[in-house]
């Protein structure tokens, strides 16, 4: 099975850490109508790390990221950027917070405004990474550079808006996006899931080749246990709001120790094994 | 935006709003420069003319005779100009008197002068008084019978001025409405103050739209900002909003409207000030629906994108949540103008719309025609015409936002 991984699960414990946990829990209403989304949950995320969280469908994945992206407050515990307890009260201290943090979301039809045009989302990450003062050939420059990164060719893209794109486009825009940001860490929210298979692939690599040119921290969230073993590095492994297993991704999946991970493996659909007709009775078929 | 404009243009019901607001908005603007001057100049003393074309008397007569009239010899011109001049009255007059002169009464066609006054000739007598009948009466009937024969002996009218004849005019002779100097067609005829009720009304319908876009502005601004403050911000913003948009919805508008009307003193109730306060009663509801669109909306991920670009909150709202609104507060404005409109009109019935006397509006002409009782003497052009304009307009507006609706929300197409 091991020959089916594109990379190689390294060791990351010595690494520095990026990202980190403590006891970080997220609650939502209260009396009888609380609900736990996140509970009490710690991790430590490490520069250039493919982290996945795995999880089904309200495990809390989404919520935890955007906790980790600032964009939700949790309830109790602490979380630390670059070895730092993180401080986004102000909106000067959020924006900072986010040079160093970006994301990718699950639906990139839901990702832009459609009253803008491409040219003005690619613009405006130069302009937050300090280039707004560039000459506008400059500018161009870098916006064709970071296109022909995730293969489209920025020629085609001016004054369209991204609503005529198709979907594996519009995402492979967003990692565009990114490129030209270069954060610390990508947070990618099941980026995958809303495009085709041959995207899929794509997008997986762009991702790969972030994090190796850039160094960059990637947390990939999926439902996919599959896809995590296939590019992840370490998997979280999340049910009703908690890790369940966590660890380097052979050791998790080739030796899965919670039932709960047992069954997420149990249920992804092995194309190599030869089908069983043996349970299919042929003659009464 | 273009491709947008091009589908409601293609919307058979907005289009047909829209033609019909146009007019409306044509003629206002049209109009008074065809025929200026003050909508509430009081051109008649009486009260409710009749509609339709008025020709000064004095003119018709001074007409010189040789050149502007034309000798006219029409067969029917004596019967017509009889049975005008015998009222339903004097009928019922002759008709008695005929009863009391044992006349045979079967068969007689009150509406048949001729065969009327044919039998009232052969049977008058000044002399008679049967039992009972009062000398008043006897006169009564004496005075009928010398109008009578005057209609029907009379002769040529002679003008005259400090007993010198200036003119002689017969029977026979016609002028053309056009060469009379003096002519004035009143389509509507007048109100109670003697005013032309087509120019007044349109005056109205120009302050009474205007009274409806204020108020529309000012319930639209004020409804926008709040859902946006109280979807956008969250917490005890919002509670603090929902909790006074609560209070306006339990209370009933039209009643705090009437209130707020009221404790203004007359002299500060212009058009603009009761526009303000019908804005500042009927905020709430599009208040109430801006903050769901927007509490839905804040949530995708295109916010939240624009807040990882670390864009203000200013900037989000206006380039990532207004534009995604703006077709519902567009309609919202509509519907808060048609509503302005009526608002103003049942304010203005119960006396408290704007100040009288500078500007009509729709609702004081109906509070006029009331006010004089229009509708119990048969002056109808005094008051259907208000009630037809204010429902073109409310039903080009809500022609308009249906059309609107269906542009964008797909699914409610037929």
């Amino acid at each position: 099975m091991n020959e089916d991984r594109i990379v190689a699960s390294k060791d990351f414990t010595n690494a520095p850490l990026c990202l980190s946990g403590r006891h970080v829990t997220k609650v939502f209403g209260f009396g009888d109508k609380k609900t736990i989304a996140v509970n009490d949950v710690s991790f430590d995320f490490h520069e250039g790390e493919f982290v996945s969280i795995v999880g089904e469908s309200g495990s809390g994945k989404t919520t935890l990221s955007k906790i980790l992206l600032g964009l939700l407050n949790h309830t109790e515990g602490e979380i630390l950027f670059q070895g730092q307890p993180r401080d986004i009260s102000t909106g000067k201290k959020r924006n900072a917070y986010w040079k160093g943090i970006q994301a990718i979301f699950q639906d990139p039809f839901s990702s832009y405004n459609s009253f803008h045009k491409i040219d003005a989302v690619l613009l405006d990450c130069i302009n937050m990474r300090g280039g707004k003062n560039l000459p506008m050939e400059k500018k161009i420059e870098m916006m064709t550079e970071a296109c022909s990164f995730v293969n489209l060719k920025f020629a085609e893209l001016t004054n369209k808006y991204p609503f005529e794109l198709s979907g594996g486009q519009m995402q492979r825009l967003m990692i565009a996006r990114i490129f030209l940001l270069k954060p610390k860490i990508l947070l990618a929210d099941e980026p995958t899931s809303m495009v085709d298979a041959c995207s899929r692939a794509t997008i997986l690599d762009m991702l790969l080749q972030l994090r190796d040119e850039i160094g960059m921290t990637i947390i990939f969230i999926t439902h996919d246990i599959g896809l995590a073993y296939y590019i992840s590095d370490t998997v979280y492994i999340m049910e009703h709001g908690k890790f369940v297993e966590y660890g380097k991704a052979d050791e998790v999946i080739l030796n899965p120790k919670a039932a709960y991970t047992k069954r997420l493996i149990s249920d992804v659909p092995k194309i190599h094994e030869e089908w069983d007709l043996s349970t299919v009775d042929l003659a009464n078929g | 935006m273009k491709n947008t404009l091009r589908n409601i243009f293609h919307s058979g019901k907005f289009v047909a709003g829209f033609v019909i607001f146009v007019i409306l908005l044509v003629t206002i603007i049209v109009y008074p420069l065809i025929n200026p001057g003050s909508p509430l100049e009081q051109i008649g003393v009486g009260t409710f003319a009749k509609p339709g074309t008025y020709v000064s008397l004095y003119d018709a007569a001074k007409t010189s005779p040789d050149r502007e009239r034309e000798t006219l010899r029409l067969s029917d011109a004596d019967d017509k100009r009889l049975a005008k001049a015998l009222s339903d009255s004097d009928r019922v007059l002759m008709v008695e008197w005929l009863g009391l002169k044992g006349v045979d009464l079967e068969g007689i066609d009150y509406q048949d002068t001729e065969a009327l006054l044919e039998l009232w000739h052969e049977n008058y007598d000044s002399t008679f008084k049967p039992k009972g009948m009062t000398s008043a009466a006897q006169k009564k009937y004496k005075r009928l019978n010398d109008a009578l024969l005057d209609l029907q002996t009379g002769d040529n009218l002679t003008v005259m001025s400090e007993g010198e004849t200036l003119s002689t005019i017969k029977k026979t002779d016609y002028v053309n409405v056009g060469t009379v100097t003096n002519v004035k067609l009143l389509p509507l005829g007048t109100d109670n103050f003697g005013r032309d009720v087509l120019k007044e009304l349109v005056g109205a319908t120009k302050t009474s739209l205007g009274v409806g876009i204020v108020a529309g502005i000012v319930a639209t601004l004020l409804g926008l900002s709040m859902g946006l403050l109280s979807g956008y911000v969250g917490g005890i913003v919002d509670d603090f909003i929902m909790f006074i948009t609560n209070l306006f919805t339990v209370i009933p508008g039209f009643i705090l409207l009437i209130l707020i009307s009221y404790s203004i003193s007359q002299e500060y109730r212009g058009p603009a000030t009761v526009a303000a306060v019908i804005g500042f009663t009927s905020w709430p509801w599009t208040a109430r629906s801006v903050r769901s669109q927007v509490i839905s909306l804040r949530n995708r991920d295109h916010v939240n994108l624009s807040k990882l670009s670390g864009h203000s909150m200013l900037r989000i709202v206006v380039t990532d949540i207004l534009p995604y609104i703006a077709s519902y507060v567009v309609m919202a404005f509509i519907l808060q103008v048609s509503s302005g409109i009526l608002s103003e009109a049942q304010l203005s019935l119960l006396g408290l719309g704007p100040k009288t006397t500078t500007t009509p509006t729709l609702g004081l002409m109906m509070n006029w025609a009331m006010m004089y009782s229009a509708h119990t003497n048969g002056s109808w052009w005094a008051y259907f015409p208000v009630i037809l304009t204010i429902t073109l307009i409310s039903f080009s507006l809500n022609l308009m936002n249906t059309g609107l609706d269906q542009v964008f929300n797909p699914t409610l197409r037929d």
